[in-house]
């Protein structure tokens, strides 16, 4: 997603997971890739050149990542910015915490929905505990996409708002430093 | 700025649609998007460098599981908004930050803060609290109900929003 908000934060309850998934042979193929694969006819050879291993450790390593959970897709990841859907919104709603599981699974079932998150209310100056990424191709899509929402989630739900981004002042796709998993070494994208 | 849709054919419609959630992690994987696709290795390599250049696709590679590479959290900030590039400036500085955008709302500076594990997250966070001046908002994932980011790009409707 090109402007969302927080696509490469962790659940909370996960993040105690210790990085140890990956031995220093899969580090580097993830240093070696997390910016795109080359796209040559076998990538896995070329990556292996980089890092001194035969392309069928790099396909058997990418292989197990993606079983173990590590690498969650290889994909053609889109800019959706760039499709069009240059509206989006942040929509945080005040839902009913006896039926937020079930409505917020029916929430990000909604087109237009692309991450949808519980997170903590900190009263009084903050009621939200529902988070649901609405896209758009004008902000007025954005809105009704909100209604939708809104309609959902009936009267489990007190009170919302769509906080739209003014501004981009810093947007960095997920670097695995070269110290260690969120170390100070990340680039730009 | 968006591309005109009207730039992207068939091919690579059918490109997107097809590998925006995943593709094949297997001995030549272009030759086998290829052979699904009806075209040739060449003309799948070519066409994902084009869509690159032209930003639409934004990477070909894998998609890593962050919760499984550390700790995060989104923290959001209410700062005066003469204050807000300063601010702003100080975020960005901070070690772990990936994500700062400026939000219409009281609490204006919304960022998410990556570390190696909680704990190194939790006294980066307070170190930048600290040095803002600021309380930060801590809003971490309690459950997440969909991460799949990809969505269906309706293109007869994109087609339909661009001037002839």
């Amino acid at each position: 997603m090109s402007d969302s908000t927080c696509p490469s934060e962790a659940r909370a309850q996960d993040a105690a997971t210790p990085a140890g998934h990956l031995d220093p042979r899969d580090r580097a193929i993830v240093l070696a890739t997390q910016a795109g694969l080359p796209l040559v006819p076998d990538p896995w050879g070329a990556v292996g050149r980089r890092v001194g291993m035969s392309g069928d450790e790099v396909l058997a390593r990418m292989q197990a990542m993606a079983a173990r959970g590590v690498i969650r897709r290889v994909a053609a990841v889109p800019n959706h910015y760039r499709l069009g859907y240059v509206a989006n919104g942040m929509s945080v709603w005040d839902v009913d915490d006896a039926e937020i599981d079930r409505l917020g699974r029916e929430v990000a079932a909604i087109e237009g929905v692309s991450h949808c998150y519980r997170r903590p209310r900190h009263r009084p100056h903050w009621p939200f505990n529902l988070f649901a990424m609405l896209h758009g191709h004008s902000r007025e899509e954005v809105e009704r996409q909100a209604e939708v929402l809104r309609a959902r989630l009936g009267e489990a739900c007190r009170d919302h708002r769509i906080l739209y981004s003014s501004r981009i002042l810093k947007k960095t796709g997920l670097r695995l430093g070269a110290g260690g998993p969120g170390s100070d070494t990340q680039r730009r994208d | 700025m968006p591309v005109d849709p009207r730039d992207l054919d068939a091919l690579d419609r059918r490109l997107i649609d097809c590998y925006q959630r995943r593709l094949p992690v297997c001995i030549r994987p272009f030759a086998r998007m290829a052979e699904r696709l009806g075209t040739s290795e060449a003309e799948v390599i070519a066409r994902l460098e084009r869509l690159l250049a032209l930003g639409v696709v934004s990477r070909v590679g894998p998609v890593f599981d962050h919760a499984r590479a550390g700790a995060s959290l989104l923290a959001a900030v209410s700062v005066p908004d003469a204050e807000r590039e300063a601010c702003a400036a100080i975020v960005n500085r901070a070690p772990g930050v990936n994500h700062n955008y400026a939000r219409d709302h009281a609490y204006n500076l919304w960022f998410v803060m990556t570390a190696p594990d909680e704990a190194v997250l939790a006294s980066r966070l307070d170190r930048l609290e600290a040095t803002l001046g600021y309380p930060l908002l801590r809003l971490p994932m309690l459950e997440g109900y969909h991460i799949d980011l990809a969505i269906p790009i309706p293109w007869a409707e994109l087609e339909g929003t661009c001037p002839p």
